[in-house]
């Protein structure tokens, strides 16, 4: 086969990729805001829970996560009597989100601490409650501060959507290991692999810095 | 004091990008004189200090130390080339530097940031450089600071530390480079009167960069007023601070006296 | 069975406890793994440091595009191709050091990010202060900038250390045996995956958590006094 016949099949596997990336790098950001959030709420459950799921997942291994709900799951589920058997895109999407949302509610949780004392003295003084002060004072001074980690996280998401391909989701890297048991011209296919991740990652970078430099707009007016 | 200068700026060219700070300077320091430079920000004053220190390089002209080119050394041919590390590293020995923000080493106590440069460049034994800086420590009024670290110290007791340090490595020249103007207020006159000390008391050549004009009257032979990159004007304190000849020195000096 | 040590399924609790030494022989592998390929991450990661720095920008430049692409590009197929690709060019390695190489080479690429900011944090003041009291090159790097960059260090390489310890069952897919591999094969055995996995997910929490700990301990007893850190 010559290497440009890999192409086709790279090229589907790599449009799996990109969906996967989107929709757990979407998912994970509601995740990282929901327990970010969560985390400096004064309700002692809220922050309980955001604790203990921010705590777990950053203290095991991805691979363990995305394991543990494909394989691992389903026999809880049996036990209570319920079907939690997941297709792969599912179990993939959701390890994936889970370990990205768990990072990132750090970063929320910083970026909203590191917002200067003054502003929430003008917004007690102008009588503003908790919760006004939070989303209209605080979290849009924060998120200029959050999105250059959030766009390392991203890019650190795009690399990890390739474990999925261990539980034969038809990734990128799923495609490549097809072709190399078929062909075993593992030099050059790997070699593409490894460029087309740099490829996604490079333009996933620049949309990360865009997005960047839209929302660095919101708070012009304070500096 | 002699006549022979040990400074001597001969037509000074320093470029930042397209920005001209020392235009052609001329400039001479006598050995054991006090100068102080006066001038607006910008003007070049602080360059003049960082290119004796060899902290900036220069675009043009020559200047010498002690009768030596500093950013040039003499070939066999007797032209100058410009200076090799070896060349800088020996005139260096001549001069010392008190800098505006201190830069004391924030991980070695204040006996150390004395000592570590005479150990380790001088060659001292530890005791000696010890005694000698306990004389210094002294001298500046901290004696009994010695094994504090500088963030524990207030910000004069740091400059005076940063004096000693300075003092340590037995310079001809020390130069201060705005030694006071990161102080508040209250903490200035410790520092100054280290220095007016040193000034009476040593024949060390100084030159002090400085915004306090009632100091610089205090202890200097001389003050020279910089302007765009040139000397404007010159002359005694006496002169230059009550009858200033140049309208621009008349203008800074108002502007300065009255704030 | 597996390494010797047999399951008993007769209850979750008896299975787990069955299991639990089978688990313990594959941590062994992980912190074998890990320390190797942090090792070699450090190393690595000072030599890419060394080269971006490099006055030449024909040395610097290519670095820098070096260490983008291993940071851009996933681990998983990095230790495939350093899995399938090396014995083509007659490099064999037993699987557990390709795995060690990979984590390592992967990391460097952050390490090396970790030295160069430590470095730069030593400001220009520093250097200048050290200039006028006349030190060499060496000494001033040796004496003032290192001094003061390591604090800075430690606890970003620790950091490190405990994500390379999460990224080592990536290493199960050249037939390591570290803790989820073998939690993985007991699973396919006993038909029961919640037992073993969850333990390995517990095992790695313990894992973290006295990583995590040891490196905040490191970081209180290093030398820092006086040393203004963010």
């Amino acid at each position: 086969m010559h290497w440009t016949e890999y192409l086709p099949p790279l090229m589907q596997g790599a449009w799996v990729t990109i969906q996967l990336t989107f929709y757990s790098t979407l998912l994970g950001g509601l995740l990282a805001f929901a327990a970010g959030i969560g985390k400096i709420s004064s309700n002692w459950a809220i922050k309980g829970v955001s604790v203990a799921y921010i705590e777990v997942f950053r203290g095991t291994s991805l691979l363990v996560q995305l394991f543990w709900l494909y394989f691992a799951l389903p026999i809880a589920g049996m036990a209570i009597g319920l079907d939690l058997r997941l297709p792969p895109v599912v179990a993939g999407v959701l390890a994936l989100s889970l370990n990205i949302g768990a990072y990132g509610a750090e970063v929320v949780r910083g970026a909203i601490q590191s917002v200067h004392k003054d502003q929430h003295e003008a917004a007690r003084a102008l009588n503003f409650t908790p919760r006004q002060t939070l989303w209209t004072i605080t979290i849009p001074q924060a998120i200029p501060e959050m999105m250059p980690s959030f766009g390392n996280l991203a890019v650190q998401n795009l690399k990890d959507t390739a474990l999925v391909s261990l539980i034969s989701l038809g990734d990128l890297t799923f495609r490549a290991e097809q072709i190399r048991n078929f062909t075993q011209d593992s030099t050059t296919i790997y070699s593409m692999l490894l460029v087309t991740y740099f490829g996604m990652a490079l333009v996933l970078t620049a949309i990360m810095r865009g997005l960047e430099a839209y929302v660095s707009r919101w708070r012009v007016a304070r500096s | 004091m002699t006549d022979e200068p040990i400074i001597k700026f001969d037509k000074v060219i320093k470029r930042f990008g397209d920005l001209t700070v020392l235009n052609e300077l001329d400039f001479e320091v006598k050995k054991g004189e006090k100068v102080s430079i006066i001038g607006p920000s910008g003007s070049g004053k602080s360059t003049v200090l960082r290119i004796l220190m060899t902290l900036e390089g220069i675009n043009g002209g020559v200047v010498t130390v002690n009768g030596e080119p500093l950013w040039h050394e003499k070939g066999p041919d007797g032209t100058l080339k410009p200076a090799s590390e070896a060349h800088l590293h020996k005139m260096r020995a001549q001069l010392g530097m008190v800098f505006q923000q201190f830069n004391l080493f924030p991980h070695m106590t204040v006996l150390r940031n004395i000592t570590e440069a005479p150990v380790k460049v001088l060659g001292l034994s530890k005791q000696e450089a010890r005694q000698r800086a306990e004389e210094l420590l002294e001298l500046v009024g901290l004696a009994d600071q010695a094994q504090k670290y500088p963030h524990q110290l207030s910000g004069g007791q740091q400059q005076r530390v940063g004096i000693a340090r300075a003092l340590a490595m037995r310079p001809n020249i020390l130069l201060f480079d705005e030694p006071t103007s990161a102080l508040d207020p209250e903490l200035v006159g410790e520092v100054l009167n280290v220095i007016g000390k040193l000034a009476h008391e040593h024949d060390l050549t100084m030159l002090l960069v400085t915004h306090e004009m009632r100091f610089a009257r205090e202890i200097s032979d001389r003050v020279c007023f910089f302007d765009q990159g040139r000397i404007r004007e010159e002359g005694a304190p006496e002169e230059l601070f009550t009858d200033p000849s140049e309208e621009r020195t008349r203008e800074f000096l108002q502007a300065v006296l009255d704030s | 069975m597996l390494f010797g040590y047999e399951w008993d399924l007769s209850s979750p609790l008896a299975f787990a406890l069955s299991i639990l030494p089978i688990l313990l022989t594959g941590m062994i592998v992980t912190i074998q793994a890990t320390v190797l390929g942090f090792f070699v991450a450090l190393v690595l990661g000072l030599i890419w440091a060394v080269l971006k720095s490099a006055p030449s920008r024909f040395i610097a430049w290519p670095a820098r595009v070096v260490t983008e692409f291993i940071r851009d590009t996933p681990l998983l197929v990095q230790l495939f191709f350093l899995y399938y690709v090396l014995p083509e060019f007659g490099i064999v390695l037993p699987a557990f050091l390709t795995g060690a190489l990979a984590l390592g080479i992967q990391y460097s690429a952050y390490t090396s990010e970790v030295y160069r900011a430590g470095i730069e944090a030593v400001g220009a003041d520093q250097r200048e202060a050290a200039r006028a009291l006349n030190f060499s090159g060496t000494h001033t790097f040796t004496h003032v900038v290192v001094p003061q960059a390591i604090p800075r260090i430690i606890p970003a390489m620790g950091n490190y250390l405990v994500s390379i310890m999460k990224d080592v069952p990536v290493l199960s897919v050249v037939t390591v045996l570290e803790m989820l591999n073998v939690a993985k094969i007991v699973g396919d055995r006993t038909f029961d995956y919640l037992v073993p996995l969850s333990m390995v997910g517990a095992l790695y929490l313990i894992m973290t958590l006295v990583a995590s700990a040891g490196v905040r301990l490191l970081d209180t007893w290093l030398p820092k006094q006086g040393i203004p850190l963010k």
